[in-house]
C-alpha cells in the first residue's frame, strides 16, 4: 500500500507541492449564526493537523469546510490544489462517533469496504484489488479478527479503529477526522496516532479535531487554535503555552501554576488523557 | 391431497394476482429495506396517501392510474425533500403538512365525483384478484426497472444511509441520492396500489425490512429475509384469502404482520436465554 502511496506521488508533483489545504478570507456559519470568521489558514501536504478550541469555537465547521459539506458564505477553500469538492475521491471523512448509527446492520469488514465505493462508481463492484485493500486496513488497525462482527457490539475503541480502517482503505491523499481521540482508551488512542504520524510521513496529510490538548500536544506536529478566528498556527507545544490556550479558551480556562485547566461546558468523556489538561465538552451536534 | 394448493390455481386472475402480489412483496421489500433503515417509514405512509389525488386526476380525466398516481406521489417526494432540505423544518413536520394535504385533496375530488366509484375504493384496500393482463405487464415493467436501478446503485445507497457525511465528503451525490431514493420509493408505492390499496402499502414496505432487522445483523442478509418474506407471504396470503374469503390485501398484509410478530418474540427469547448464559453462576 506504501508503495502504491510512492508512486502516486511521483505521478503528480504539482498536487504534492501545492498546499493540502488553503482556506483564505473564510467566513462560514449555520442559520444566520456565524462559526467561523475571517479564517486563513495554509497547511502542507504530509502535516498531521490537530484542530483544538472550545466548544463552539468551529473545528468541526473548519473540517466540514475543507470535506465540502458546507459552503463558506464568503472566501475560498482549496483543498488538494483544487476548490473544495472537485477532490472529493481523494479525501476520507471520519464524523464524530456520537453521529454514526451503531445499530445498522453493518459487519466491520462492511464499513471498511464502503472505504472503496467512492473510487469505483456505480457501474463497478468490488473486486479482488478492493478486498485486499480492506484486508490490508484491517491488519494495520488490528481488526482482522472482528471482521465479522456487527458495528454495535464493538467496544469504543474498537468502533473507531473500524472507522479508521474505512478511511485507510480508501487510500486517500487527506484524513479528515472529527474528534478521532474522543473516548478512547490509552491504546487506541496510541494504535490510531501510530497509523496516522506513518500515514503522513509517507506524504499524506491528516486534520483533526481535538478537544484533548494533551493528545494534541502529545500525537501532533502541527497544531491549529480556533475560536471563530484562528489563535495560533505551529509546532504542537503551541498547547502547553498558557497564553495560547488563554486566547482560545478566554474566561473558560483556569491557570494553576504552569498547569492549564479547561472549564468548558460538562459533559461525557473520557477515559484517557493522563496528562495535566483535564476537561469536559459536550459533542457538538448541528 | 393437494387440491387446496392447485383449485385455484386454475382460474387465470388467481395466477395474475400470485405474480403480482409476490413481484410487489420483493420490490417492496428492498425498497423498504433502506427505508426503515433511514427511518422513512413514515414517508412510505405519506407518499402511498399522496397517490391519491393523481388516482382520483386520472379517473376523472380517464388517463392511465398509473401515471397519475405516479405523478403525484414523485410530486409529493420532491417537494417534502425539498421543504425539508430549504424550509429548515424536520422532516416528519413536512410529512406530516403535506401528506395530509394531499390526501385530503385526494378525497374532495373524489367527492366531486356525482357517483359511487367502486374502482377508486379499489385503490384504498387494494384490488389483487382484479389485476388484468394489461395491468401486470406494467406491474412487472415497473417492478423490474426498480430493480435495476437498486442493483446498479445499491452500494452508493448503502454507504449514504449509514454515514451520509463520510459520503458526502469521499464524492458521492448525497442530495441526489436522496431524491432518487425518494422517487424509487414513489413509483414502488404506484406498483403496489393495485395489489394491497393505499392504506396498507406501508406495511409491505416496512413490516418485512422490520422482521428481517430483528434476525439478522449484516445488510446482505437483512435485505435477503426482507426479500424472501416479501415474496413467501403474498403466496400464503392470497391462497389464506382464496379459502377464507377475505380481503387479498389484508390478508397479505397480516401474514407479513404474524411474521413480524413471530420474529419479535424469537429475538426476546434468544435474548433472554443469553441473559440466562450470561448471569454470573
Amino acid at each position: 500500500m506504501s508503495a502504491h502511496a510512492e508512486t502516486s506521488v511521483q505521478r503528480e508533483p504539482n498536487a504534492s507541492r501545492a498546499p493540502a489545504v488553503r482556506v483564505e478570507g473564510v467566513t462560514a456559519g449555520y442559520d444566520h449564526r456565524p462559526a467561523l470568521q475571517d479564517v486563513d489558514l495554509e497547511i502542507r501536504a504530509g502535516s498531521l493537523v490537530a484542530i483544538f478550541g472550545p466548544n463552539g469555537g468551529g473545528k468541526s465547521t473548519l473540517l466540514k469546510l475543507i470535506a465540502d459539506l458546507i459552503r463558506p458564505w464568503s472566501g475560498t477553500v482549496e483543498v488538494l490544489g483544487e476548490p473544495a469538492g472537485e477532490a472529493a475521491t481523494r479525501i476520507a471523512y471520519v464524523p464524530q462517533a456520537e453521529l454514526v448509527d451503531w445499530s445498522f446492520p453493518v459487519s466491520v469488514w462492511d464499513v471498511a469496504m464502503m472505504g472503496r465505493f467512492p473510487r469505483l462508481g456505480p457501474w463497478r463492484r468490488p473486486g479482488q484489488r478492493d478486498r485486499d485493500a480492506v484486508a490490508a486496513a484491517l491488519e494495520r488497525v488490528g481488526m482482522d479478527q472482528l471482521r465479522s462482527s456487527q458495528i454495535g457490539s464493538l467496544s469504543g475503541g474498537q468502533r473507531r479503529r473500524a472507522f479508521l480502517a474505512r478511511a485507510i482503505a480508501a487510500e486517500p491523499d487527506l484524513y479528515l477526522l472529527d474528534e478521532p481521540v474522543t473516548g478512547v482508551d490509552v491504546t487506541t488512542q496510541e494504535d490510531l496516532m501510530a497509523l496516522l504520524a506513518a500515514e503522513t510521513s509517507a506524504g499524506r496529510t491528516a486534520i483533526a479535531t481535538t478537544h484533548d490538548l494533551a493528545a494534541a500536544a502529545e500525537h501532533f506536529t502541527t497544531v491549529v487554535g480556533l475560536n471563530q478566528r484562528i489563535i495560533a498556527v505551529g509546532p504542537s507545544s503551541l498547547v502547553l503555552d498558557p497564553d495560547v490556550l488563554q486566547r482560545t479558551y478566554g474566561g473558560h480556562l483556569l491557570v494553576l501554576g504552569n498547569q492549564a485547566v479547561v472549564l468548558d461546558d460538562a459533559h461525557h468523556h473520557d477515559s484517557a488523557s493522563g496528562g495535566e489538561q483535564h476537561f469536559h465538552e459536550r459533542p457538538e451536534r448541528r | 391431497m393437494l387440491t387446496p394448493l392447485t383449485e385455484p390455481l386454475a382460474y387465470d386472475f388467481f395466477l395474475r394476482a400470485l405474480l403480482a402480489s409476490a413481484m410487489v412483496g420483493v420490490v417492496c421489500a428492498v425498497i423498504g429495506s433502506y427505508m426503515v433503515l433511514r427511518g422513512l417509514a413514515f414517508m412510505g405512509d405519506a407518499l402511498s396517501h399522496s397517490a391519491f389525488p393523481g388516482v382520483v386526476l386520472a379517473y376523472l380525466f380517464k388517463g392511465p392510474f398509473y401515471l397519475g398516481a405516479a405523478v403525484a406521489a414523485v410530486a409529493t417526494a420532491l417537494a417534502i425533500g425539498w421543504v425539508t432540505r430549504r424550509g429548515n423544518l424536520r422532516g416528519d413536520t413536512a410529512i406530516g403538512v403535506i401528506f395530509a394535504g394531499m390526501f385530503a385533496l385526494g378525497i374532495f375530488l373524489f367527492s366531486l365525483i356525482p357517483n359511487y366509484v367502486g374502482d377508486l375504493f379499489g385503490f384504498l384496500f387494494g384490488e389483487v384478484l382484479g389485476i388484468g393482463p394489461g395491468d401486470l405487464v406494467a406491474l412487472v415493467g415497473l417492478a423490474v426497472a426498480v430493480l435495476v436501478v437498486v442493483g446498479i446503485l445499491w452500494k452508493e445507497l448503502l454507504y449514504t444511509t449509514f454515514d451520509p457525511l463520510g459520503a458526502a465528503a469521499s464524492g458521492l451525490p448525497v442530495a441526489a441520492l436522496d431524491y432518487l431514493l425518494l422517487a424509487l420509493i414513489a413509483v414502488t408505492i404506484v406498483v403496489s396500489l393495485q395489489a394491497v390499496g393505499i392504506i396498507l402499502v406501508v406495511a409491505m414496505l416496512v413490516t418485512p425490512a422490520a422482521t428481517a432487522q430483528l434476525l439478522t445483523r449484516s445488510f446482505g442478509r437483512l435485505l435477503a429475509v426482507a426479500v424472501a418474506i416479501g415474496a413467501l407471504a403474498p403466496v400464503v396470503g392470497l391462497y389464506a384469502s382464496y379459502w377464507l374469503n377475505a380481503a387479498s390485501g389484508a390478508t397479505i398484509v397480516l401474514v407479513e404482520t404474524a411474521l413480524f410478530v413471530v420474529a419479535l418474540l424469537f429475538r426476546l427469547q434468544a435474548g433472554r436465554r443469553r441473559e440466562v448464559l450470561n448471569a454470573p453462576a
